[in-house]
């Protein structure tokens, strides 16, 4: 047992806390507002490597392990939890999809531009009518001589309208079910493929989310990833990986907000003192610090047994569950900490709570990793 | 070129510091360390100046514990080539010209053409250590540079620094030392992959035998570090701020002696 980052993991951590406090924090707030995407701070991000993390060098990525990435991701949510999704969507989904299932050809054609960060990626299963019970989709490709005519809209992708690569979960065996799911990678201006309506989110306004319109599409055989039918079975091994993702943008912005609190409740005086002489307050943060530790612990936990190769199916269900509601739970009360000025945007708690839902919610509702780790600990599955 | 950076770790711009149990030090438990941020510019300086030559050589030197070693990984991330690491416990709470003796002696040994270096470290802010490195070789020594840029042929340095107003120019013979004031450049940050790539590069570890320096006791003694007493609550004056002010001016005048 040992609980120690190496030296090249506390670099990450520590290059990705000054990039988040020096590049990120200061316009984090502007881009929120205007509900803007931030290019300027993604061009970033690809120039340091950000974008293709976790991917060996042979495929111009950094060679990161999950448990650099989560600290990374982590520190770019301290800062803003928009663009934390939009590194961790483009990493573990997208590209993680295309490292899982594509053949030498694929990585070698789609992962150099993803990781230097020319390309964006997205990755849709979700549509308008299937979410938690994702292999109910009603997206068809159906297959011809010259390769697959696609048909059908994803919902809620991350990344949909400023992506120049995705991948996209379609129907290839209706008889089949989830047996009879394929993925497929898509670029941006094939004929019939387009990005449909954007979202009026609660938050992460500074994350795209989009529809993508798929009408008659059509592709090769060279963009069908992974098996025939064998699109789902990656799909929940992509979740696995993107659910440690989560958790740690979770853990971020939970941090995020008690680092906030500690300073405020430092600078506050009511009754004659600073609030965080109060014990009331005092409970509440030595709480929160201890359930945001826990979080990451678990998170960690994951990425390492990840690292070691290891199946991680409960372990990163758990992560998420735990991480995201603690998430919840800190930014309600990194509010309370602030009183009054906590509800206004003055300060950045109020974005932090917006934004930290969506951990509940996207790759899996809380409810559906409940279902998942209760299969695991009653082996009904 | 070879450009050689003076580089010292400190603890972090954010920590609270507090006096230690021993009172002659900080307590170090909990502290972040980093790479003073003035020898930040300097290591970007001297990147830039082996981009812009398109050869050469940046050796970053540190002395101190083995932690120190982080710091220097971090300025190989950042692209320097290689780094050495002076681990000598005369170098524990040494003062500045035992310092200086040191890593005068590494840059004889490693015989640059350039040395760069902060002009203070923001721990002790002595800002000593530059010039007295710069005096035990002999080299002309410029302080507070906001930029340089050093003559094709390598011979000399033309660098500029700010006063009152005004930039002072100056032109050194090579080799000499620089001191970079905040200004001089923008520090990088390191890439992810000049991060994996930074375990790669060497750590040269130098021990007190490997030197030659005798170290005979410091010059300057620190005897205590006392905690400054908390700053006491600013005030606000009520009122009109035509009576405001006028109790402003008074304050300041008859209590504050400020005016
Ligand atoms: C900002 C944002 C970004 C997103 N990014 C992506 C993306 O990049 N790619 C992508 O494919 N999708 C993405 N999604 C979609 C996300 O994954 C889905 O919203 C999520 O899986 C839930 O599906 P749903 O919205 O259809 O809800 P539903 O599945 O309709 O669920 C509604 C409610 O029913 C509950 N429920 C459903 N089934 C069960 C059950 N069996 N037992 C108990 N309760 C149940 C759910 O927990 C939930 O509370 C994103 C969503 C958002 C909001
Ligand atoms: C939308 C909105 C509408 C409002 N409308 C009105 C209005 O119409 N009229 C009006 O007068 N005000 C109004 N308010 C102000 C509101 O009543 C105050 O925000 C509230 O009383 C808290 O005060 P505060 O914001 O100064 O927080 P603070 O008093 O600074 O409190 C900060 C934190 O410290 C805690 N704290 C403070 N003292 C103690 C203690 N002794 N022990 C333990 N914990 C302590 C608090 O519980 C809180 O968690 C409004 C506020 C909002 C956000």
């Amino acid at each position: 047992m040992d609980f120690a980052l190496t030296e090249e993991q506390r670099l990450v951590r520590q290059t990705a806390r000054e990039f988040a406090e020096g590049e990120i924090a200061p316009v984090a707030a502007r881009f929120n507002e205007a509900g803007e995407f931030p290019w300027e701070i993604v061009r970033k991000l690809g120039e340091l490597g950000f974008l293709g993390a976790i991917f060996p060098p042979e495929y111009g990525g950094a060679g990161l392990d999950s448990v650099s990435y989560v600290l990374l991701v982590e520190e770019i949510a301290r800062a803003d939890g928009s663009i934390a999704l939009t590194v961790a969507a483009h990493n573990s989904l997208c590209s993680g999809h295309i490292y899982l299932a594509g053949t030498e050809a694929q990585r070698q054609k789609y992962l150099p531009r993803l990781a230097r960060g020319e390309a964006l990626g997205a990755w849709g299963i979700t549509e308008p009518g299937s979410g938690s019970d994702a292999s109910a989709m009603k997206t068809t490709a159906v297959e011809d001589d010259a390769g697959f005519i696609l048909n059908g809209t994803k919902a809620f992708i991350t990344n949909g309208s400023v992506a120049e690569i995705a991948v996209v979960m379609a129907v290839t065996d209706p008889a089949r079910a989830a047996k009879g799911i394929s993925a497929f990678v898509l670029e941006r201006g094939a004929p019939g493929f387009r990005p449909g309506g954007t979202y009026q989110k609660l938050g992460l306004h500074a994350s795209d989310t989009a529809e993508l319109i798929l009408d008659n599409v059509r592709v090769s055989r060279e963009q069908l990833l992974g098996q025939l039918h064998g699109g789902f079975v990656d799909t929940l091994k992509v979740l696995d990986g993107g659910r440690i993702s989560i958790a740690a943008m979770a853990v971020g912005l939970a941090q995020g907000a008690l680092d906030a609190s500690v300073t405020y409740a430092r600078e506050r005086h009511a009754f004659g003192q600073p609030i965080g002489h109060f014990q009331g307050i005092q409970g509440m943060l030595a709480e929160l610090a201890t359930e945001i530790e826990a979080a990451r612990l678990l998170t960690l936990r994951a990425a390492y047994l990840k690292d070691q190769g290891r199946g991680i199916r409960l372990e990163s269900s758990m992560a998420k569950l735990f991480a995201s509601e603690v998430g919840m739970k800190v930014t309600t009360k990194a509010i309370q900490i602030h009183g009054g000025y906590g509800y206004t945007r003055e300060f950045p708690v109020e974005r932090h709570f917006r934004d930290v839902k969506l951990c509940e919610i996207g790759e899996g509702t809380s409810e559906i990793q409940r279902l998942i780790i209760a299969r695991q600990i009653l082996q009904l599955t | 070129m070879k450009v050689l950076v003076l580089v010292k770790q400190v603890p972090d711009t954010a920590t609270q510091v507090k006096v230690g149990s021993d009172p002659r030090a900080i307590a170090t438990t909990g502290i972040t360390w980093i790479v003073s941020p003035y020898d930040e510019f300097a290591v970007e300086e001297a990147l830039r100046i082996r981009e812009k030559r398109g050869t050469g050589e940046v050796v970053a030197v540190s002395g101190g514990p083995e932690r120190v070693k982080e710091a220097l990984r971090s300025c190989l991330a950042m692209g320097a080539d290689r780094a050495v690491h002076v681990l000598d416990p005369a170098l524990e709470g040494a003062d500045t010209l035992t310092t200086a003796r040191v890593l005068a002696a590494v840059i004889q040994q490693e015989a640059p053409q350039l040395v760069l270096t902060g002009r203070q470290a923001i721990d002790d802010d002595t800002g000593a250590v530059g010039a007295q490195v710069a005096e035990l070789l002999g080299w002309p020594c410029l302080s507070w540079i906001m930029e340089e840029a050093i003559a094709e042929d390598g011979a000399t340095v033309r660098a500029g620094r700010q006063v009152e107003g005004a930039l002072e120019l100056f032109d050194l013979p090579l080799p000499c030392v620089l001191t970079a004031q905040k200004g001089l450049n923008e520090p990088r940050y390191p890439t992810l992959k000049g991060i994996m790539g930074a375990k790669k590069k060497e750590i040269k570890e130098l021990g007190p035998g490997d030197l030659g320096v005798n170290v005979d006791g410091p010059q300057l003694e620190l005897v205590r570090l006392e905690a400054l007493p908390p700053r006491p609550p600013g005030r606000i004056i009520p009122g009109e701020p035509k009576e405001a002010v006028r109790e402003l001016v008074r304050v300041l005048r008859e209590e504050a002696k400020a005016i």
